[in-house]
């Protein structure tokens, strides 16, 4: 568990956001690819078998270029440790002091790593991880070997961590199926004050009381495709904030040829992608700079997008489309995320068990798995998660060769 | 100057004659029909700035707005129902603009109403007022006075929905026969979201109101507020919506002329 933090004296400056080093070499940044979904590779000699850290273009034991990024088990033995007490970095400067470890991984090189408070002195069994730091570079971490909740009582490896315990969240549609789950799995997380925004409000919906019922829960009325509603909330909200998460989306299944016209293709867009644009104007800014907010500070931003949209599924033609823009626009959003240390996690689920997905066969994924799938995305301070196994195997396909897939589902959909 | 038109000139200055405007705000959150989710949805009013004297525009305030033909205080043209589709004349863009001045007969429903939210007006309800206040003119409006127009900042009251669908008042079929048949009205208007009642899609035909009054080449006027201000009789009404090329409707403002 980790401490209530402090209330923050509301009268002294509120600090500006500070980022460790950003700079990294293309071949670093596989590692933060791979980091960015919470897992953990290096570079395997496919001519020597070594495996080496840092990254690099060739191998250093016998200079091949035929390198591919294996799995790491995590495993390692903590050679030596030492502690910062000075840094010129401001980021490292505001945090010292700070411990850093040397270890050997199971796989055989010998790494770096940011050390967390409760590692045992060396020599000492650790546990590493590759997480995404605070400018959203991928770095090392070793955690006390067996131990899976510890990241939590190191302040310094908050950080790592986008934990929505204790922090106020915004979670844009608390009226659909997805949107219940949330708001009742934040809840659960320990959440400060959860506001779950409902258009139309004069439809009450199934399950509002149970969400009312919930101490931490305000229902707000939140229409994306109004400017001024989302401007009004975002005023009233955005300096209070600390997560949001955007699942607020409008999902038809049609194709261009099912349906004549473009007034559904444009409540999709209106929803779907210039939702996404209004909410980031609305509450970008004021996020921004509270990016070091004390003890709980702004955090993170999640964006409900879909497999659909690393390739379009035809049956679901315009709402992939839709998805499509949006993971574009998101991209945009995290960029300019970055320098106040925000994460924005981008969340691709295949289909989801909820009333439009009701003709399609199972698997489908439980509203109430993707929300705990999503808490523990923040908790693990994921970039890009893809919950499920649907959404798994795409991703896998689409990586392999987009191409390949988008003509799979094209014969899929006319099979079908 | 014309003597008519100077006497009604004189008649405002002199606070012979009032206007009542019949007309609620456009809001983003004015409630708004609302269809099963996979059919084609009216859009509701939204408003975005193009400028507000900054660097989008530096020294101009103004804004697009989208809507549908039918959100707010609207006008349905005949064309709007299937059995309007034929006709001449049956779009907004070529209603005769002297339609869009004409008497109105209110017929106050509010009591009922109250009592009962799917309260239906009946033939014999407009025969009554008819002995009280003379035969319905051809020609003139028919607004149901329904006192729904104060619900209009409790969107969950105003549109009154539960699992069975909306509850609102409208009239029922012989009604509507009779304005149409033997009456020869301009139109029918309402304060609700519908010209037909909230449980319409139940009578036979669906819509009655739509049906008929559209098939007759009749109008309808939906949203209106301010109707327990006008007489039961003696307001004449300017209706007129904009000249949208085969518009099915439109967003108006409708005033009424009253004696002060």
């Amino acid at each position: 568990m980790r401490a209530k933090p402090p209330l923050k004296n509301p009268i002294l400056r509120t600090r500006q956001a500070l980022t460790p080093p950003m700079p990294r070499s293309r071949v670093a940044l596989e590692l933060t690819a791979r980091a960015a979904e919470g897992r953990f590779a290096l570079q395997r000699c496919e001519s020597c078998g070594q495996v080496q850290y840092p990254p690099a273009d060739c191998c250093r034991a016998c200079l091949s270029e035929e390198l591919l990024w294996a799995p790491m088990s995590g495993r390692g033995e903590l050679l030596a440790h030492t502690t910062l007490h000075h840094s010129n970095d401001p980021f490292y400067r505001e945090r010292l002091p700070w411990k850093l470890g040397l270890i050997r991984l199971e796989e055989g090189p010998v790494a770096v790593a940011h050390l967390h408070q409760d590692c045992a002195p060396p020599p000492a069994s650790v546990r590493v991880t590759a997480k995404l730091d605070k400018a959203g570079r991928g770095v090392l971490v070793a955690l006390p070997a067996g131990e899976s909740q510890s990241m939590q009582t190191d302040p310094r490896h908050n950080e790592f961590s986008c934990d929505p315990q204790f922090r106020k969240v915004l979670v844009t549609d608390g009226k659909s199926r997805v949107g219940q789950a949330l708001v009742h799995a934040l809840a659960e997380a320990g959440a400060a004050v959860i506001w779950a925004g409902q258009a139309e409000p004069w439809k009450r919906y199934a399950g509002q009381d149970a969400v009312e019922k919930l101490g931490a829960v305000t229902v707000v009325p939140l229409d994306l495709t109004d400017e001024r509603g989302v401007n009004r909330i975002g005023a009233e909200l955005g300096g209070r904030v600390d997560i949001l998460i955007n699942n607020a989306e409008l999902h038809r299944t049609e194709g261009i040829a099912s349906r004549g016209g473009a007034e559904l293709a444009r409540r999709e867009m209106e929803v779907n992608y210039l939702g996404l644009l209004r909410l980031a104007q609305a509450f970008g800014p004021a996020m921004r700079a509270r990016g070091a907010d004390g003890g709980s500070s702004a955090t993170a931003w999640v964006n409900l997008l879909s497999v659909y949209a690393l390739s379009n599924y035809p049956p679901q033609g315009t709402y992939s489309a839709s998805k499509a823009a949006a993971l574009s626009l998101s991209q945009c959003l995290r960029a300019e995320m970055q320098g106040a240390g925000i994460r924005v996690m981008n969340v691709f689920p295949g289909p989801i068990d909820e009333e439009w997905n009701q003709p399609l066969p199972p698997p489908k994924l439980a509203p109430e798995r993707l929300a705990r799938d999503i808490v523990n995305g923040l908790r693990d301070g994921i970039e890009d998660l893809y919950p499920g196994d649907v959404a798994r195997e795409w991703v896998e396909r689409w990586r392999q060769n987009p191409k390949v897939l988008e003509r799979e589902l094209a014969m899929e959909s006319a099979a079908g | 100057m014309n003597e008519v038109l100077e006497a009604l000139l004189a008649g405002l200055a002199a606070d012979q004659l009032k206007v009542v405007d019949l007309t609620h705000t456009l809001s983003p959150s004015f409630p708004q029909l609302s269809l099963p989710p996979e059919m084609g949805q009216a859009l509701p009013y939204r408003s975005e700035e193009i400028s507000r004297y900054d660097s989008r525009g530096p020294a101009w305030y103004w804004n697009n707005f989208t809507l549908c033909e039918h959100t707010g205080t609207h006008f349905d043209a005949p064309i709007h129902w299937v059995s309007g589709r034929e006709l001449p004349n049956n779009s907004v863009d070529t209603i005769p603009p002297e339609r869009m001045i004409a008497p109105a007969c209110v017929i106050d429903c509010a009591a009922d109403a109250e009592r009962d939210a799917d309260f239906l007006l009946t033939r014999e309800r407009l025969e009554q007022w008819e002995a009280a206040h003379g035969e319905i003119p051809a020609g003139a409006w028919v607004l149901m006075h329904t006192g729904w127009a104060r619900r209009v900042n409790d969107p969950v009251a105003f549109q009154n929905y539960d699992d069975t669908g909306q509850h609102t008042p409208g009239p029922d079929v012989a009604c509507v026969r009779f304005m149409v048949d033997e009456r020869n009205v301009l139109g029918f208007g309402t304060e609700t979201i519908g010209t037909d009642s909230g449980q319409a899609q139940r009578l036979n035909p669906p819509y009655p109101c739509h049906y008929y009054m559209h098939g007759a080449g009749k109008y309808g006027l939906q949203c209106l507020n301010n109707l327990d201000q006008l007489p039961p009789t003696g307001a004449v009404l300017f209706a007129a919506p904009l000249k949208l090329e085969e518009g099915s409707g439109s967003p108006l403002r409708v005033l009424a002329l009253i004696p002060a």
